[in-house]
């Protein structure tokens, strides 16, 4: 992987790129396969040039590319840059999970010393 | 029916990753795992098989507070700081560095608490000195190579979509 100078600094294109839910849902998307810029738009109540207008923007931060076909042109999601720039989030984010998966545990037992909130105790209980 | 809770991760402007999650409990005790030591060292554990040693916690604003993590192998991770916010039972604002930190400057951390009908939202805000900065955070799990499935990036997209 080649270095990355701060002062140019590509993730901030990749940030703002997935900033915008439209382009993430059209991401998401994307991991299921290919797709041309019609389909991307079917699911989205926006026209196609504003769509290609969002394709653009994933595209300059090198999320997306474009495919051979003539016709077509399928776009597809290119998982490097965003792999850089979402991997210290995963790890953190399995910090925070392990630990509020422990902390879901602590409250609950805090939960049962405490009378006061027996009535919403005993309506989750019933539910497990 | 027991849904797994969902973690938001996300990053806000220049120089901020936010984090927010729900918890099944009124927000005082909540709070309470957030600031009685002996609460904390239950649950402030990230990945299994690791402890938290120190935990020493201030409770007024300018004092300063120190965690210390020890792994399966008995390594050892520090961080501290300065309380510069106290608020109970929803605000607590602190600065925090690393005993070896990989970004520069010091970075602010917020943790707000809002309760709805019994149930308590936090929202964590790390706030890096600069833009710089943050990048270097988000840079920094990199080293381990580019293990990320396409299972695990699905997985994440559905998650921020799911917003």
């Amino acid at each position: 992987m080649e270095p990355i100078g701060y002062g140019q600094s590509p993730l901030d294109a990749t940030f703002a790129a997935l900033a915008d839910p439209t382009r993430r849902a059209i991401l998401a998307r994307l991991v299921v396969g290919e797709a041309s810029v019609a389909e991307l738009a079917e699911p989205f109540a926006m026209s196609q040039p504003a769509i290609s207008k969002h394709l653009r923007v994933l595209e300059k931060a090198g999320l997306i590319s474009s495919g051979r076909d003539a016709q077509r042109r399928p776009r597809r999601l290119e998982a490097r840059p965003f792999a850089q720039a979402t991997q210290w989030l995963e790890s953190y984010r399995e910090f925070w999970e392990a630990s509020f998966d422990r902390l879901d545990d602590l409250l609950d037992e805090m939960q049962q010393k405490a009378p006061r909130h027996n009535k919403r105790l005993s309506a989750r209980n019933k539910r497990r | 029916m027991t849904e797994r809770k969902r973690l938001q991760l996300t990053t806000r402007g220049e120089r901020e990753i936010v984090m927010t999650r729900v918890f099944d409990a009124p927000r005082t005790l909540v709070w309470e795992a957030f600031t009685k030591p002996e609460l904390m060292q239950r649950w402030l554990l990230g990945p299994p098989g690791w402890s938290m040693p120190v935990c020493q916690l201030a409770s007024k604003v300018g004092e300063s507070y120190r965690y210390v993590w020890r792994g399966p192998k008995g390594e050892e991770m520090g961080m501290g700081g300065i309380l510069k916010e106290f608020v109970p039972p929803e605000r607590i604002v602190t600065t925090e560095k690393f005993d070896q930190p990989w970004y520069t400057g010091e970075c602010v951390g917020t943790i707000e608490l809002a309760e709805l009908n019994g149930r308590t939202t936090l929202t964590q805000t790390l706030r890096y000195e600069s833009r710089e900065a943050r990048e270097m955070v988000l840079k920094s799990g990199m080293e381990g190579g580019l293990g990320m499935s396409y299972d695990r990036l699905a997985e994440l997209l559905t998650a921020t979509v799911a917003k």
